[in-house]
């Protein structure tokens, strides 16, 4: 079966800066894959590529289409739900209208019903202002907006970043859920490679702009070389 | 104290031109940092369209008030998309100063493009309220004051509304937070960037036909209605909707009372002496009335 | 190799202003008078806008202040004409500053908005004290006359006068910029914070600015009124300092020499070039253009192709040429790092 997203030999540039040098990678459906690796190394820059925040150049296949030169109005609407680095809440509005906002593109009257459910709390935080969340609460929230996308793959930029170890072990713990119950897939970006590598089934670890090494979760983390060079732990 | 319910009231009303336009000048400040020099000529160059509608026969009648009026909101609102897409969508990608300049450019070509087409000469523009006043306690509120406020609140109130509880409206206000996450969210930024355009060239055209009657139509008649407008934003604090009308209401307000009170100040001193006042207010609260003042970490 | 240019370049400007009224027409003479004054005016103004990176609209009301000061002190007070050119721009000087002193406190676009008030205040300042002014009636000056035992048509002793002030003004510019304010200005053109934290006080720097540009405006506004021997509170509205405006992105802002260009537009376009190239159009399209308000639409045509096209101006097309280099507008250049102006 052809893979949910195909990355086939994508570089991508800052102004004069190449950041990615040809990185190919698969998410198959209902799957969660984690891409790891050091600062710099390109791992937001990937993500940035595929929802077409950053220009790119070589394929990337979505659900079977190439995604040509759209920008990410397009990707967004294709059904990949990217959640940035900083998580990209809207930080002026409230609770509420930030997932009023995760429910932009899709007809109809939004189910929040479905997204109380994962996320009961936010009901009762509907008109606080969104930029005085905690980090985790914002994480979550931006979690819930972009489920509210109801997407058939999720992008997950640096989740546990400035979060205490027990808050990024609860974001880890719904995204597992979602991708269970909901079939969603998720490519997760994370330097904490630990608990990404708990939650994905198969990972790849890119080291300055290209793919060093990938494989499942299991074998990498039972592998004691790779551990040491690449993961840190 | 009559006297001073009637300063009261024409301030009141002269603001709520002022407030309308300062709206425009942050709807699209909020949404581009770009501030819109052309806002002022945008408004009186519709002005003249509703003028146009109104006196010259278009398919063997001319319109009667209150058509044309709403006609050239549209127009207005074509217009003012029409000018973000042609003449400033390609300086996206350029310094916000070019775009600046861009809008300078624009307050040029308006302000010789309707002395070129209607002629520099004043014109009289009609208004849809009666000259007599209401005596109530005898004080004289005069009509044309109430109805000036009455519509510029109005389209203000509306404008709100739409902003506070429509789909678009909510996605406008998230482009103007955050325009990436907007995007990533499929919110078409581009496009709503026009949308603010075509509402701000609105709310100017309300400005510019309320404020014609009594101030006469002219290429330059809304110059310097801009820099009160420009200095009631300020007074709110840029970013602020909500203090853009309140410091345009309160600008008004306060000329009028200086204009009635304190007798040096003619009439050809409003403006320097509101400019006087932007500044004082600045060195006091430099993030304006209502302007939070954002500390840039480095 | 760039300073000889600019050697070379100075010399042959020199000849050709000495050679011009020799091969000109009294009136075309007469205009180029008015070149060498929207010069000077221009130079001021790119201190301000090319230099500094602050955009005004409001530098024709300090043109304003000088013409207003040189013909009070020669019609009420008997002064000569040329004497009063330093103070002119002295006075057009403080008013920039005390002007700067509050506005530097706003940023880029809502600075150049309060400037957009300058001009219309000073129209209005000038109607609210006519026995000082001569209200909306102006003042008239005593015609150009020879001087110094030299005798010599008026419209030559004007252009004699005007360009050779033109040139020190020239000098003056070349020097300002060159030193250590000349890297202050370029500094917060090229990014406010890096300057403040190199410890150049930006609002200082700023009011400065606006200080000298008004200073040389001053000095253009007296020979202005000089020139054409009246004044009003209408010879300088606010279409005066658009022009200006656009006469430094013409020209190119950022470059000093550019600035002749931009001058030679100024002078031309009202005059010359902007009503033929408007009877060019009307011949295709039968309307009637030399109606009023058809020069400004050309000018605010002009800059929205030069901010498309070229927005480095003609300074920066020729260095294009020269060099193969393109170059990136001065006044755009901010958050850029710094490229390398031209004097």
């Amino acid at each position: 079966m052809a893979p949910l997203l195909e990355l086939k030999d994508v570089s991508a540039r800052y102004g004069q800066v190449a950041a990615l040098h040809g990185v190919s990678l698969t998410v198959e459906e209902g799957e969660i894959v984690a891409l790891l690796g050091a600062n710099g190394a390109g791992k937001t820059t990937t993500l940035r590529a595929v929802s077409g925040t950053v220009r790119r150049a070589g394929d990337v296949v979505f659900a079977g289409k190439r995604l040509g030169r759209s920008g990410p109005e397009v990707t967004a609407r294709a059904g990949i739900a990217h959640v940035p680095e900083g998580r990209g809440i809207f930080a002026e509005l409230t609770v509420w209208d930030n997932l009023r906002m995760g429910a932009y593109m899709r007809r109809g009257r939004p189910d929040f019903r479905m997204v109380l459910d994962y996320f009961p709390w936010l009901e009762a935080r509907r008109n606080q202002q969104a930029g005085t969340l905690s980090g985790g609460e914002q994480q979550m929230l931006a979690l819930a907006r972009a489920f509210l996308q109801r997407p058939r793959l999720l992008m997950l930029d640096e989740p546990s970043l400035g979060l205490a170890p027990l808050v990024t072990r609860e974001v880890f713990r719904v995204v597992g859920d979602l991708n269970q119950k909901e079939g969603l897939a998720v490519l997760v970006v994370e330097q904490n490679a630990a608990i990404a590598l708990n939650t994905a089934g198969r990972a790849y670890v890119l080291e300055t702009g290209n793919v060093a090494i990938s494989g499942t979760s299991d074998a990498l983390k039972s592998d004691d070389a790779v551990r040491s060079a690449y993961l840190g732990y | 104290m009559q006297q001073f319910f009637q300063a009261l009231f024409s301030g009141l009303a002269d603001g709520s031109i002022y407030a309308s336009l300062a709206l425009a000048l942050v709807l699209i400040y909020k949404a581009t940092e770009v501030i819109n020099f052309a806002q002022g000529e945008m408004a009186m160059f519709t002005t003249y369209i509703a003028y146009a509608l109104l006196t010259h026969p278009h398919f063997g009648h001319t319109f009667s008030y209150w058509p044309a009026f709403f006609l050239t909101l549209v127009i207005a609102f074509v217009f003012g998309v029409g000018l973000q897409r042609i003449v400033i969508k390609p300086l996206e990608r350029a310094s916000v100063l070019t775009v600046v300049m861009a809008t300078i450019a624009l307050l040029v070509i308006l302000n010789g493009l309707a002395a070129w087409i209607w002629s520099p000469e004043l014109k009289f523009f009609p208004s849809p309220f009666p000259t007599s006043t209401w005596v109530i306690g005898g004080v004289h509120i005069s009509k044309q004051d109430t109805g000036t406020f009455g519509v510029t609140i109005a389209c203000v109130v509306v404008l709100w509304l739409f902003f506070r509880f429509t789909k678009l409206g909510l996605a406008m206000r998230a482009g103007a937070v955050n325009p990436v996450a907007a995007r990533l969210l499929g919110v078409r930024t581009s496009w709503l960037l026009a949308l603010g355009w075509g509402f701000a060239a609105v709310l100017g055209a309300v400005s510019g036909m309320m404020s014609a009657p009594t101030n006469f139509l002219s290429p330059s008649m809304m110059q310097a209605v801009l820099i009160f407008a420009f200095a009631g934003a300020i007074l709110g604090g840029l970013e602020s909707p909500v203090g853009a009308v309140a410091g345009g209401l309160g600008l008004g307000v306060l000329l009028s009372m200086l204009g009635t009170y304190v007798h040096p100040v003619t009439p050809e001193l409003r403006l320097p002496v509101a400019l006087l006042i932007l500044l004082v207010v600045l060195l006091i609260r430099p993030a304006g009335l209502f302007g939070r003042v954002v500390v840039r970490r480095v | 190799m760039r300073s000889r240019l600019g050697y070379i370049g100075f010399a042959v400007l020199v000849a050709a202003v000495v050679v011009a009224p020799l091969v000109s027409t009294h009136y075309r003479t007469y205009q180029l008078a008015f070149v060498a004054i929207y010069l000077i005016a221009l130079l001021g103004l790119n201190i301000l806008t090319g230099f500094t990176g602050q955009i005004s609209l409001g530098h024709g009301a300090f043109l304003g202040v000088g013409a207003y000061v040189t013909t009070i002190l020669v019609v009420d007070h008997g002064w000569n004409d040329l004497l009063t050119l330093p103070v002119a721009g002295v006075v057009a000087g403080v008013a920039g500053l005390a002007f700067g002193l509050p506005a530097t406190r706003f940023a880029g676009p809502y600075l150049a908005l309060a400037t957009f008030a300058i001009p219309l205040s000073f129209i209005g300042l000038l109607k609210r004290f006519p026995h000082f002014t001569g209200g909306t009636l102006g003042k008239q000056l005593p015609s150009v006359h020879s001087q110094f035992g030299i005798h010599a048509n008026s419209s030559v002793w004007i252009y004699w006068v005007s360009w050779i002030v033109a040139l020190v003004m020239f000098l003056l510019a070349f020097m300002l910029v060159r030193g250590r304010l000349g890297r202050a200005l370029r500094s917060v053109r090229d990014s406010e914070i890096a300057a403040t934290a190199s410890g150049v006080s930006t609002a200082g720097v700023k009011t400065l600015a606006f200080g000298i540009s008004a200073f040389f405006c001053g000095i253009a506004g007296g020979l202005f009124a000089i020139a054409v021997t009246y004044v009003n509170p209408d010879t300088f509205p606010i279409d005066l300092s658009i022009l200006l405006l656009v006469g430094i992105v013409l020209g190119g802002a950022g470059s000093l020499s550019g600035m002749i260009f931009g001058a030679l537009f100024v002078e031309f376009i009202r005059i010359t070039w902007g009503p033929a190239l408007l009877d060019l159009f009307s011949q295709v399209h039968h309307i009637n253009t030399r109606a009023p308000g058809s020069s400004l639409v050309v000018y605010g045509v002009v800059l929205l192709l030069v901010l498309y096209i070229a927005p480095a101006g003609a300074a920066g097309l020729v260095r294009q040429l020269l060099t193969g280099k393109t170059a990136v507008a001065a006044w755009a250049k901010q958050g850029r790092t710094a490229a390398e102006d031209q004097a």
